[in-house]
């Protein structure tokens, strides 16, 4: 069977096909519309970019996902993030939450508080 | 009054972009002015990922972003006056200053960047009836509220505009357990890129109306909050089809319809403003009507990428530091651009042919969706670039070649569609 795709890993959004008998993919520019074309129909993935609470601090932290999670885990991971309170400092890009899920993904700030 | 050789009035992507990049070219008194307590203006907020492909070649959240040109510019000798608002340009260049830290000043530049950004369009800009209760907000002040300040800003939502804003607000609004129950667009299209498309409402099964608009807004009981939304499907001229009238229950309507490039500095400066793109008139150096004065970014005309805000503002930044290095250029002539009826604006407006001219780099705009054309630039010779499509939502750049600039006395840009025989 041929599904129709738009890539989401662009601004370019390329309107890809793939065959989900042979993973045959056509209309992508870059090789990255291949790898989420065939990612889209075997595990779909999302990065997950939300905020947190800190301690003592009465703005959020923003975080997201160090990479992709897996879709249906959206909502799960969110709950967890929810509950958590981090405490300061915080720098770029450090490990908040690891492993979240058992997913082997990490959830790291992207923001410094100090 | 204290003089700096530059003043960049913002500290957003676009201001920090133009400070730097004067300072590569040898500017070493700068200074940028910011009315938040910290830089990267619209950035802070905007924590989803998609930024900084094109610029830094990898997927970066806008915190991120900003914070990659916070750590260049302070590792510089530029200064940043935060927590202060500039409350007027003079047109020789001096401007009054609040600041919370350092009272009212009175400073002048010897060349100045405008970069303010935008603000939003709000419910008086597009004149929706009804009762006027709590519970309507702008996308963007939703997402200031959630995403930094931590408030939960409504349960069951709709959403006017499908522009990127809207999109990204109805995934954000859904991740954080509320409902977003439907997202009304005026256009036959959405303006918004195909991915946050897929991402933002595919993924969460939100609905889209295409061809409809909010007709009526209701409160409760009370009369303090919303409590239903009328929307209505629209004719060929955008008027509310009588009958076709849905009525959703809910607590809260963001509106994503729109921005306006905010030049309530440059108008008391007397910079000369494009009808159109509500941003000042510029040439190819990005100065505008009032020697020395630049400006770049979003208030210059609205982006829709932070990557382009970053390279205009670098191109603003680098002719100001010219300007306060070399004076005035010598202008052989003028040149405006001229452009068809299927182009709604072009940006730099006006090209100042001189010995350096270059090639040079133009942003327009298409009206309406055109499929299967062609760009013609008309110089001396006409020159035509083939493309499958145009879209209004996003901002196309071509660039005029050098010999095209020198060897003409007027150009002129056009869209057509390809006639099929």
């Amino acid at each position: 069977m041929i599904k129709e795709l738009i890539c989401i890993n662009c601004p370019r959004g390329c309107q890809v096909k793939i065959d989900t008998d042979t993973k045959e993919v056509t209309g992508n520019y870059c090789k990255r519309g291949e790898e989420y074309a065939i990612t889209e129909i075997t595990c779909p993935k999302r990065t997950l970019t939300t905020s947190m609470r800190v301690e003592d601090e009465d703005t959020l932290i923003s975080v997201r996902t160090d990479k992709p999670l897996p879709k249906e885990l959206l909502f799960k991971a969110m709950e967890i993030i929810n509950k958590t309170v981090i405490k300061k400092p915080v720098k770029m890009n450090q490990i908040l939450i690891e492993n979240i899920l058992d997913s082997g993904v990490n959830i790291i700030s992207t923001k410094e508080m100090k | 009054m204290k003089e700096h050789s530059l003043i960049v009035v913002g500290g957003g992507p676009a201001g920090l972009a133009a400070a730097f990049s004067a300072y590569q070219e040898g500017v070493k008194d700068i200074l940028i002015i910011e009315r938040d307590d910290k830089l990267g203006g619209i950035l802070n907020q905007c924590i989803h990922n998609g930024f900084g492909l094109h610029r830094f070649k990898e997927e970066l959240t806008g915190p991120e972003y900003a914070y990659r040109y916070e750590q260049l510019v302070k590792n510089t000798d530029i200064k940043v006056l935060l927590n202060s608002m500039v409350i007027n340009i003079s047109e020789n260049r001096e401007m009054t200053v609040l600041s919370r830290d350092e009272g009212l000043l009175s400073l002048k530049g010897k060349a100045i960047v405008l970069a303010m950004g935008c603000r939003e369009r709000t419910r008086g800009a597009i004149s929706i009836p009804g009762d006027r209760v709590a519970g309507i907000f702008t996308a963007g002040t939703a997402q200031r509220y959630m995403n930094i300040s931590g408030y939960s800003v409504g349960k069951n939502v709709v959403i006017l505009g499908s522009g990127d804003i809207g999109l990204i607000m109805a995934r954000r609004m859904t991740l954080e357990g509320s409902k977003v129950l439907a997202v009304v667009e005026l256009c036959p299209y959405s303006n918004g890129l195909n991915r946050n498309i897929v991402q933002c409402l595919n993924d969460f099964d939100i609905p889209l109306y295409l061809k409809h608009t909010i007709t009526d807004i209701k409160a409760d009981e009370r009369h303090c909050r919303v409590k239903e939304v009328t929307i209505a499907k629209v004719d060929d001229n955008n008027q509310p089809i009588k009958g076709s009238e849905i009525h959703i229950a809910c607590d809260t309507v963001l509106l994503s319809v729109g921005l306006i490039p905010e030049n309530e500095l440059s108008k008391k400066a007397g910079v000369d403003l494009d009808k159109k793109t509500k941003g000042p008139i510029v040439d190819d150096t990005l100065q505008t009507s009032i020697e020395g004065i630049f400006a770049c970014g979003n208030v210059l005309q609205v982006h829709d990428l932070v990557d382009n805000v970053s390279q205009e503002a670098q191109k603003a930044g680098k002719n100001a530091a010219r300007y306060i290095k070399e004076g005035k250029r010598k202008i052989d002539r003028t040149v405006k651009l001229e452009f068809n009826d299927n182009i709604s604006y072009i940006c730099p407006q006006i090209i100042n042919v001189t010995d350096s001219t270059d090639d040079i780099d133009v942003f327009f705009r298409v009206k309406k969706p055109i499929e299967n054309c062609f760009i013609e630039i008309k110089s001396s010779t006409a020159r035509r670039i083939k493309k499958i499509k145009l879209i209004p939502s996003e901002m196309e750049k071509i660039t005029i070649k050098k010999d095209e600039i020198i060897t003409s006395p007027s150009l002129s840009i056009s869209v057509e569609a390809i006639q099929d025989d």
